[in-house]
């Protein structure tokens, strides 16, 4: 690998932008795609790769190519500076994911709780409007207001983000699905959402809630079974 | 930020800082194999390791072939878990086999 083809891999990651990057295995030739003329069926792999964010192999005359995609980081959007979120942020930071926690709320959403972390002070609807989630991000609503935790939600469903979940209980959840219908939102759209959040550990602690959580969000990304629920009854 | 990218990133301050680096990237996997193809293991001249191309089963004969690609400058592509009689051959208790491409930073 040249040092012009790893500045250029760095700088797409810091631009978070995706790149391709392709290598001719007989001999170690590189190319970044976008960014260089290549023959179809390459950039047609290339394109096909970073969409699926999986790596694939090709040979083109004769010669066998390693297609390996770097697409920016999955993002997770945390709504509520909660003792959740603490213990939420620093983990889905270690498992890859890009965090922005969101609460008007400035006693709670402080850089004393969360050192490092994009804080969004706005209210919380503008602010995941802003954010604009899409297929590769994941929307976790855990102030348990529906003030707060609703316009959020709200927010996310209209976006094609890949998860989406909110903390409360099934009694809790139940009077969400009511206001959320009332507000116009489709049955199958609520559904979109993961309430009670996380997967069922029985987890009690901050800590272990917030595993259950980032489990969940990481299953329904690999599509695993585990992420599915059966509809809650009406 | 993927992990493979961090292995990069390790790289580059290793190389930056004046040690010549090789990197291992997975590129084909067959059977149960615990790395998917992108995973990547950044190896420096004096043996520190970064990321991983296997649960470790093989990073031992990768980094031996990264250590030559470092010295000659010259890719290599290896195949493990396959039956033949090339002298970096180990085998994966998985029973997966896979393919790792070694090349050096230049």
């Amino acid at each position: 690998m040249t040092p012009e083809v790893l500045a250029a891999l760095e700088a797409a990651k810091s631009a978070k932008r995706p790149v391709a990057l392709l290598t001719r295995l007989s001999d170690g030739t590189q190319h970044l795609w976008p960014g260089s003329d290549l023959p179809a069926p390459l950039a047609e792999a290339a394109a096909k790769a970073l969409e699926e964010d999986a790596a694939a192999n090709l040979t083109q005359d004769g010669e066998a190519w390693f297609i390996h995609p770097h697409n920016p980081p999955l993002r997770l959007i945390v709504v509520g500076a909660v003792h959740i979120a603490q213990a939420l942020v620093p983990m889905a930071l270690a498992a890859g994911y890009a965090v922005t926690v969101v609460d008007p709320r400035r006693a709670w959403a402080t850089a004393e709780r969360f050192p490092g972390i994009t804080l969004i002070h706005e209210w919380t609807d503008d602010a995941v409007a802003a954010l604009a989630p899409d297929a590769r991000s994941a929307v976790v609503t855990l102030t348990h207001d529906p003030k707060l935790d609703d316009p959020a939600l709200e927010a996310a469903l209209t976006s094609d983000c890949f998860y989406i979940g909110a903390l409360g209980s099934r009694r809790t959840h139940a009077k969400r699905v009511a206001r959320l219908t009332e507000a116009g939102h489709s049955a199958e759209a609520i559904a979109r959402i993961h309430a009670p959040v996380g997967l069922n550990i029985e987890a009690v602690t901050a800590p272990e809630i917030a595993l259950s959580i980032l489990a969940e969000v990481v299953a329904t990304r690999r599509g695993a079974a585990l992420a599915q629920r059966p509809a809650l009854a009406a | 930020m993927s992990d493979s990218e961090d292995v990069l990133a390790t790289a580059a301050a290793w190389r930056a800082a004046g040690e010549p680096v090789a990197i291992a990237t997975v590129v084909e996997t067959w059977g149960s194999s615990p790395r998917p193809a992108g995973s990547r293991l950044a190896v420096s001249a004096s043996g520190r390791l970064a990321g991983s191309v296997s649960g470790g089963c093989i990073e031992g004969a990768v980094a031996d072939a990264a250590k030559q690609t470092m010295t000659t400058g010259t890719p290599q592509l290896l195949d493990f878990g396959i039956s033949d009689e090339r002298a970096w051959e180990v085998g994966l208790a998985c029973g997966g086999k896979l393919k790792v491409f070694v090349e050096k930073l230049s």
